[in-house]
C-alpha cells in the first residue's frame, strides 16, 4: 500500500460536483454541425468566442507580437530566458492600461502592483495562501462559481462560508446577509479573514450597483477583513448600467487600502483561457510582495507575456476591441434572451457576463434540488444541451440554471434554440407567461392561437415574433 | 493592523538565503561588455544559453510553430481557448518523445503520464502536495538546489531532512547516509514520505552511476517511500559516462512502480526557463490523476504548448539539437575547467549540468562557513563574479562554490577568466599545486610569465600560482 497525501486522497478537487457531470456528458457526445449534429451542445462553458476574427486580423498585421516571425525572432532568446517573477515591465504596463480602459479610465492601475499567476485559478489560490491560514475562512456570496470550492480550499485548508443571496432580492448582497454569514462563521469557530465577491457576477451576469459596493467596503472595513474582488468579467459588461469596480469605490469610501485586492485574468474578457494569464492586483504592499514570490509556481509564459504586451499596448486595438466585444455580446445576449422569452423561458435581467441565469423554477415538479437535478438530466439527455444547475453554484433556491451563450457561433446558437423550441412545442403544454424577475415584460398573449406553425419559430433572426405557442412544458413532467 | 497568513509573514520563501544575496549584488551592478564593463558577471544562474542560434534558425524555418504567422494563425482560436488540464495531445507526445531521445531511446515515456506544471518550481510543489501531508518529510541528499527549501516546504508544510553526502567520497549517496537520514527523521518524529534525488546533480554536475541508482531504488522500495527523480538536467550530460535515468533502473530492479515519479522541465535542457514548461511524470496512476487536477494552478500556456509541440515533434531538430547542445557544453566546460586549473583552481570532476562545483577549500582562512562567506564576499565585491557559496546548497563542508559557465557568451567568459587570473596573479603568492579531487593533474610551474596566461590559444600547463590573496581574505 503506497500512501499519498490526504489532499490527494480526498475530494477537495471538487470534481464530484454536478457542474462537471454535464461536462462529461458533453465530452462523450459533443455537438458538431457536420460530424455529430445530434451531439450535446456545450452551454456550460463560460467562454468568449465572439471576437476572434477581430483578434486574428490584428495578429496578421502585427508580426512583431510573435517571437517566431522575422520581425520578432530577435527577441526570442531574451524572452525564452526571462523568468523574473516581477514579470516583463511592458506586460505589466499593458495589463494595467487595459484594466484602466475597461473601467472607462476612471481609475489608473499601477503596473508595479500587477502580480502574475497561473490563470485566475492560480490567482485565487495564491490570494488565499497569502491572506488566510488553514482553518480560517472567507465569506462568499451565493450563487458562486463552483471552482472556488477547489481554488480557495483544496490545498490551502481555508474554509468558505456562504453569504446567502436570495432571488427575492434578485440575489443582491445585503448587509444583513453578510452579517448573518459572519455570525455563522463565529458560531462555527471559524475566523473570517475576508470576503470574496465576483463582480460582474458569475453565474448571475449582473453587476453590483455603487451603493451595494460601498456597503460591502464599509462592512469589510468595519470588520477589518480583506475584500477580494474577482473582476474577471469586467470587460463583458455590454450595456448600461456601467460597470463599477472596487478600485473606484475605494476612492469614494473611507477604507483601509491594505484590505483591498483584485483578481483578474484575460480568460473571459479576451477569450484567452488557454494562455493562463492570471493577475493579482493588491493595494497591500506586503501582499504584493508575498504574492510575487509565490507567483513562481505559476508565472505567465514569457512567450505569452510578449504577445499580450504587444497586443494591449496598441491603444487603437484596445479601444476597438473593447467596443467590438461589447457589441457582439450585446447582440448575442439580446437574441438569445428574446428567443427564450418567446417560449416562455425567463432569466434574471443582466448586462454582463457570458451567460444568463435562467429561471426554470416553474418547471420543477417540486421546489427541491432533487427536482432540479431531474430537470437537469432531461435537459442534458433529451434536449441535449449542457447547462449548469444552480445547485452547483450553491444557489439557495432550486430551479435556476446558468446557460452560456458566447461560446458558440451563430449556427450552433440556432440549433440550440430550435432544440429548446421543439422540445417545448413537442409536448404541447402551456406555460403561463410570468412577469419575469425585473425583466421588461414582453406581453405574451395566450389568445394567440396555439396553431402557430412550428416554422415561424424556426425562422432566422429576422422575424422576432413576440408570440409563442407556449405549451405547458413537458419539462414539468420530467422524471427520471 | 491587517492580518495576513502565517505563510505570508514567515520566511518560507527562502529569499533570505545567501544564494539570493549574490543575485542582488549582480542586479545592482550587472556586467555589460559596453555599458558596464566593470559590473558583476553573473555566474550564479544556471541557464543554458549556448544553443539559441541553432533554435532561432529552426524557428525561422517553421512559421507554423507560431500562432501569429500566416501559417499558424488558423490555429489561434482553438489554441487560445484550449484550457484542458490534460494538455494538448501533441504537446504530451512531443515531450514524451524528447524525454525518450534524451535517454537515447532506452526507455519510452507514455504521453498519458505527462502532467503539466508551472515550471519545475510548480512541479516540485505539486508532487509534495500529492505525496505528503504537512509535517511529513522528504529526504534530500546534500548539497542540493536551494529552491527546494521553498518549492517543497513553503506552502505545503512538508519538512526536508538532509542526506549528508561528503567530499571524501565525491559526494556519493551512500546507503549509510540514507539510513542515517531516515533514522534522524524518525528520532525527530518526522514521518518520511519520500526521497528526492536530482540526477544529473545540481550543484555537483555529476551523474549517479547505475549501482548507486539501484541502491537508491532498493532503499525506497524497502522503506516503502516514494522516489522523486528530478532529471531536469538530463540532456546536459556532455560526455561519458552516459546518463542513467530512474526510468531505466526500474526496468532492472524489482520495485513498486507506484513509488516512482520524475520531475522534468525544458528550462535547462533547452534554455527556455521563461516558457514555464514544467512536467511531472509519475508511474502511479492515482498521482497522475491528482497531479493533473492540481495542474490547473499552473498549466503551460497553450501558445507555448503549441510551439513546443511543433518543435519537439521534429525528429531531425531534436536529434541535432541534443548533439549540438552536448557539444557546446562540452567545449565550454572543458575550456573553463582547464583555464581554472591553470591558476590552480580545481573542481569536482563532472560531465553534466551548466556549472562546476569549484573547490576553494584551500583558500579558506579556516574551515568554517563564516570563512566561506568571507571568501564569497571577496569574490563578489573584488573579483566581481556572482558565484554561489556551498552553504546555500546545504553542503556539509565549507569551501565549495557553484559556478555557472553556460549562461554567457565567449567574450564574457574570457572577461570572467581574466578577472580570476588577474586576481590570483596580483597578489603573487605561491599556492602549492595539489592533486585535485579525481582530476587529471596538470603539472604547474611557477616561473611562467603573466602574459602567457592572458593568451587564449596557449593553454599552458604552467602557472605562477601565487599564494592566493583569497587566503588572507577578511572583511
Amino acid at each position: 500500500m503506497v500512501s499519498m497525501s490526504k489532499i490527494a486522497i480526498g475530494n477537495g478537487h471538487g470534481e464530484n460536483s454536478p457542474y462537471f457531470d454535464g461536462w462529461k456528458a458533453y465530452e462523450t457526445n459533443p455537438f458538431h454541425p457536420i460530424d455529430r449534429p445530434d451531439g450535446v451542445i456545450q452551454m456550460g462553458l463560460a467562454e468568449n468566442q465572439l471576437c476572434f476574427e477581430f483578434i486574428k486580423k490584428w495578429l496578421m498585421e502585427h508580426p512583431e507580437a510573435s517571437l517566431c516571425t522575422a520581425e520578432g525572432v530577435n527577441r526570442f532568446k531574451e524572452t525564452a530566458l526571462f523568468q523574473d517573477y516581477h514579470g516583463m515591465p511592458e506586460f505589466r504596463q499593458a495589463v494595467a492600461k487595459f484594466m484602466g480602459k475597461v473601467r472607462g479610465d476612471r481609475v489608473k492601475f499601477d503596473p508595479d502592483r500587477i502580480v502574475m499567476s497561473g490563470g485566475a485559478t492560480g490567482a485565487h489560490e495564491m490570494v488565499a495562501f497569502c491572506l488566510a491560514d488553514p482553518g480560517e475562512a472567507l465569506l462568499v456570496p451565493t450563487p458562486y462559481y463552483p471552482g472556488f470550492d477547489r481554488d480557495l480550499r483544496w490545498r490551502t485548508g481555508v474554509e468558505l462560508v456562504p453569504v446567502i443571496c436570495e432571488s427575492s432580492h434578485n440575489f443582491q448582497i445585503t448587509r444583513t446577509a453578510m452579517e448573518a454569514a459572519y455570525e455563522k462563521a463565529q458560531e462555527a469557530n471559524l475566523k473570517v479573514k475576508g470576503l470574496l465577491i465576483t463582480n460582474p457576477s458569475n453565474p448571475l451576469g449582473t453587476i453590483m450597483d455603487r451603493e451595494t459596493l460601498k456597503s460591502i467596503v464599509k462592512f469589510i472595513n468595519e470588520k477589518n477583513i480583506h475584500l477580494i474582488g474577482d473582476e474577471i468579467y469586467a470587460a463583458t459588461v455590454f450595456k448600461d448600467p456601467e460597470f463599477v469596480s472596487i478600485s473606484e469605490v475605494i476612492q469614494e469610501v473611507e477604507c483601509n487600502h491594505d484590505l483591498i485586492h483584485i483578481v483578474y485574468s484575460l480568460s473571459k474578457d479576451m477569450g484567452f483561457p488557454g494562455f493562463r494569464v492570471g493577475i493579482v492586483y493588491s493595494y497591500n504592499d506586503a501582499v504584493v510582495n508575498c504574492a510575487r514570490k509565490m507567483s513562481s509556481y505559476g508565472l505567465v509564459s514569457s512567450q505569452t507575456q510578449h504577445l499580450i504586451a504587444t497586443m494591449l499596448n496598441d491603444d487603437d486595438f484596445l479601444h476597438n476591441f473593447i467596443m467590438e466585444s461589447k457589441e457582439q455580446l450585446f447582440k448575442r445576449h439580446k437574441y438569445f434572451t428574446w428567443s427564450l422569452s418567446q417560449v416562455g423561458i425567463g432569466s434574471l435581467k443582466s448586462n454582463g457576463g457570458l451567460f444568463i441565469w435562467m429561471d426554470l423554477r416553474k418547471l420543477l415538479k417540486e421546489k427541491t434540488f432533487d427536482a432540479e437535478m431531474d430537470l437537469w438530466r432531461v435537459i442534458i439527455n433529451e434536449v441535449k444541451l449542457n447547462v449548469s444547475p444552480g445547485s452547483s453554484f450553491h444557489c439557495h433556491e432550486p430551479g435556476w440554471f446558468r446557460v452560456c451563450f458566447a461560446n458558440m457561433e451563430d449556427n450552433t446558437m440556432e440549433v440550440a434554440l430550435s432544440r429548446i423550441r421543439s422540445f417545448i412545442l413537442k409536448n404541447n403544454e402551456s406555460i403561463v407567461p410570468r412577469k419575469l424577475c425585473r425583466r421588461s415584460s414582453l406581453k405574451l398573449s395566450l389568445s394567440r392561437s396555439l396553431s402557430r406553425r412550428m416554422d415561424d419559430f424556426m425562422s432566422p433572426a429576422g422575424i422576432m415574433s413576440p408570440h409563442s405557442p407556449l405549451p405547458q412544458s413537458p419539462l414539468v413532467r420530467a422524471r427520471t
